[in-house]
């Protein structure tokens, strides 16, 4: 069966050819997985990324969704399906929160008191009190900001969302917080997620699938578990040792208290 | 005595208001309306192109580094260019006098802030907001307009604010291309001396630019912080205040005569008085005053006014270009058999006295140099310094007289012709070019030096009909009684009513007073 989503031998140069930022990538993304992409600054990871809402388009290979490339039908419209949240997060200053998520709608031509509703619900579903929907998106905190980059991400409930460094500019609590609640999110809306992060951890605790990604190539796709345990090259094995060490030393801490894998709960099969 | 006189002055430029505050602000709102036109489409098309935008500021700033006045007298042989081109092509010719060139002028001066401001607004945008609008799936002209025009627009605001400031006061340098605004309290309040008409002009130009900035600055603000209300008292204002300026416009009758004046008294008071006669005849006429000599006769060539007053010589060395000087007679004759031949312009006669270069001493700087000829002048010209109006220096009449008694003197200073009389005055300088009609002559004790060679032609004051009105019978009723009827004596009077320091009067009560010494009677 055809993978949902497919890329396939991606290049890109942003120098004309004398090096590449992506070179020979392919990825098969299945239907409700949530895929991280993670790698080193400059290993490619965001411009894989940017070619499947086409804010980069690749010098040659395909991106097919469902099987019909991405390049065949109207940038605008492709966008309007997908939905983005990136780590400027890029809220609109001045527009109202309410505005904000009810943008992509708009742009569809929802009718006005579906978009709306939709705009409370969206507010509940990333736990933020309706009378936030009046406010200036700078009267929030970081936090809540990112909440409502998720909301309007969603809003026009497209199937595919892709994030690109989301949590990076948030504390640790509140990046934990945001997380877990995107992370239930995507399981309850039946999402296919791609996101990329230079933070092993987050992506081992999140993630469905990892793609270990360093100087344009990928290095390793596999699920989080296969990766800390198999011995593989000896960049991802670096790589993957780092939260590894860090749970080893968690579990000798509170030794005796709990021997369940960290890992454990948030395992998909 | 003294009191009276400004209480008139004040209410003469009172009366003249409605008109020019109407076309100063029409002039301004049309050359801002088309320079935010011009402005913000170019910086939207120059912030996707780097190249375009590196190029049009550039071309912006250029611009702007050229003087107004400039900028404006750069535009009349353009449009005459222009127009003849057109007239040929199309049948149609464009006035290349007065509002057109004006408005071109003023919206070239109000294209850089807008764009700048414009550029600046977009440019400064947060990458990560233009990100969001193209991720969620904005075309371009969504994005522009949904997203990058109003995050830029408080920018862009003060851009339109500064222009709009820009445009108003530059709006006064109109008048010396034939449109009428505030300028013109300016412009012949500082020909005749009338400080009140200067300063009220300077004032009310002032306001203006004043409210407007401030109501521009509402908007601006309203805009920033994202406040209807000031946005809407804002262009409620302005909106209100255009119109309530621009209502003489509207309820106005079109004047039918445009009558043309130079920069100087003299010019001022013929202007009135033709306009007088017109008036007395039942039209209704404009003035179009403070042309520059050379303009003046090309636009009523043209037809873009009606009638006004030349001088022979004048005419003879720079619109024929001829180089000897015949006898009076005999070059009236030959002036106006040429206008007819080469231009249709009709001479209508000579009004009856002279208005020529002359050079001019005090009289007992003169006596004491020994000094009663431009022959004379010439020995003594190494230790003495010379004062001439703005044009004398570049015009043939001057070059003729160097070669011809091989002139030289220790300096050469231009003033406008008031400024030089007081320039003589106090001994900054020791001859000046005069005109043989000023009534500052008889009235300083002036010597005017001899031309034995006859350098310079003669120069009889001459009425110019424009082609379209050559054989207007309302214009030769109204104007041919005054040929040949007005002596120095009766204009040098006229002329020295106006210039003199106390006890001055308007060019229209010495045209008035003019009339009345000459027994031709006016409305």
């Amino acid at each position: 069966m055809a993978p949902f989503i497919e890329l396939e031998k991606l290049c890109k140069s942003f120098d004309g050819g004398r090096t590449f930022a992506v070179h020979d990538v392919s990825l098969r993304v299945e239907l409700g997985h949530l895929v991280a992409l993670v790698g080193a600054s400059g290993s490619g990871k965001t411009t894989t990324l940017k070619f499947i809402n086409r804010l980069i388009e690749p010098d040659s290979g395909a991106v097919r969704i469902e099987g019909e490339p991405v390049g065949a039908s109207d940038v605008t419209t492709l966008r309007r399906r997908i939905g983005y949240v990136f780590q400027g997060i890029g809220l609109f200053p001045h527009m109202s929160v309410g505005e904000n998520i009810a943008i992509t709608p708009q742009l569809l031509g929802w009718p006005q008191a579906e978009t709306a509703a939709r705009v409370n619900e969206l507010l509940d579903l990333v736990e933020l009190p309706r009378s936030y929907a009046s406010r200036s998106p700078s009267e929030l905190s970081g936090g809540q900001q990112q909440r409502v980059a998720v909301a309007r991400a969603v809003a026009a409930r497209p199937k595919i969302v892709l994030m690109d460094e989301p949590f990076g500019a948030l504390d640790p609590i509140t990046r934990d917080s945001v997380r877990s609640s995107y992370r239930s999110l995507h399981v309850r809306l039946g999402l296919t997620t791609i996101m990329v992060t230079h933070d092993v951890q987050e992506a081992v605790l999140l993630a469905d699938r990892i793609a270990v990604m360093s100087a344009g190539h990928v290095l390793a796709y596999d699920t989080p578990r296969a990766l800390l345990s198999i011995e593989a090259v000896a960049e991802v094995t670096n790589l993957m040792a780092m939260p590894k060490r860090q749970a080893e030393r968690i579990r000798a801490l509170t030794e005796g208290e709990s021997q369940e894998d960290a890992h454990g709960e948030d395992a998909h099969g | 005595m003294e009191r009276t006189r400004m209480d008139e002055r004040t209410a003469n430029a009172l009366s003249l208001l409605p008109n020019y505050l109407a076309q100063h602000v029409l002039l301004s709102l049309v050359a801002l309306g088309l320079g935010i036109l011009i402005g913000l489409p170019l910086a939207v098309v120059a912030t996707r192109h780097r190249g375009l935008r590196v190029a049009a500021l550039a071309a912006a700033s250029l611009v702007q580094t050229i003087p107004g006045l400039a900028l404006l007298a750069l535009f009349y042989p353009l449009l005459l260019g222009l127009s003849a081109l057109t007239q040929s092509s199309v049948g149609i010719g464009l006035p290349a006098l007065g509002f057109l060139p004006s408005v071109m002028a003023l919206t070239l001066y109000a294209v850089l802030p807008v764009l700048r401001n414009a550029i600046a607004g977009l440019a400064g945008l947060d990458p990560a907001v233009i990100e969001a609008a193209n991720a969620v799936g904005m075309t371009p002209a969504q994005r522009l307009m949904q997203v990058e025009a109003p995050l830029a627009a408080p920018v862009a605001m003060a851009g339109i604010r500064t222009a709009a400031v820009w445009t108003i006061g530059a709006a006064t340098l109109s008048t010396s291309v034939g449109q009428t605004s505030l300028g013109n309290y300016i412009f012949s309040g500082l020909q005749t001396e009338n400080w009140i008409f200067v300063l009220f002009g300077c004032v009310v130009a002032a306001l203006l630019a004043l409210a407007v900035d401030q109501l521009l600055g509402l908007i601006e603000t309203g805009v920033a912080r994202r406040d209807r209300l000031r946005v809407h008292i804002g262009l409620a204002g302005i909106v209100i205040g255009a119109g309530a300026a621009l209502t003489p416009l509207v309820i106005s009758a079109p004047s039918s005569y445009l009558v043309g004046a130079k920069n100087f008294s003299e010019q001022f008071i013929l202007a009135e008085l033709i306009s007088e006669r017109l008036a007395r005849e039942g039209a209704t006429a404009e003035r179009k005053q403070g042309l520059g000599s050379a303009i003046a006769f090309r636009a009523l060539a043209s037809g873009d006014i009606d009638v006004y007053v030349d001088y022979s010589g004048t005419l003879w060395t720079n619109v024929m270009e001829r180089r000897d000087s015949p006898e009076r007679q005999a070059m009236l004759d030959e002036l106006t058999r040429w206008m007819a031949d080469r231009h249709k312009v009709r001479v209508l006669g000579a009004l009856g006295f002279e208005n020529a270069y002359a050079l001019a001493m005090k009289r007992e700087r003169a006596a004491e140099l020994g000094v009663r000829s431009i022959e004379d002048l010439a020995r003594q010209a190494p230790r003495l310094s010379f004062g001439t109006d703005l044009e004398f220096l570049s015009r043939p009449e001057w070059s003729a007289l160097k070669d011809a008694y091989a002139l030289n003197f220790a300096a050469q200073r231009s003033y406008s012709p008031t400024f030089m009389y007081r320039a003589l005055e106090t001994g900054d300088v020791d001859v000046i070019s005069a005109f043989s009609s000023d009534g500052r002559i008889a009235a300083l004790g002036l010597e005017l030096l001899g031309d034995p060679k006859r350098a310079i032609p003669a120069y009889d004051a001459v009425v110019l009909v424009s082609p379209r009105r050559a054989d207007d019978p309302l214009i030769l009723r109204a104007l041919e009684p005054l040929i040949g009827k007005i002596t120095p004596q009766r204009m040098q009077e006229a002329n020295f009513m106006v210039d003199r320091d106390t006890d001055k009067v308007s060019p229209q009560e010495a045209a008035r007073f003019l009339a009345r010494s000459i027994g031709v009677p006016t409305r």
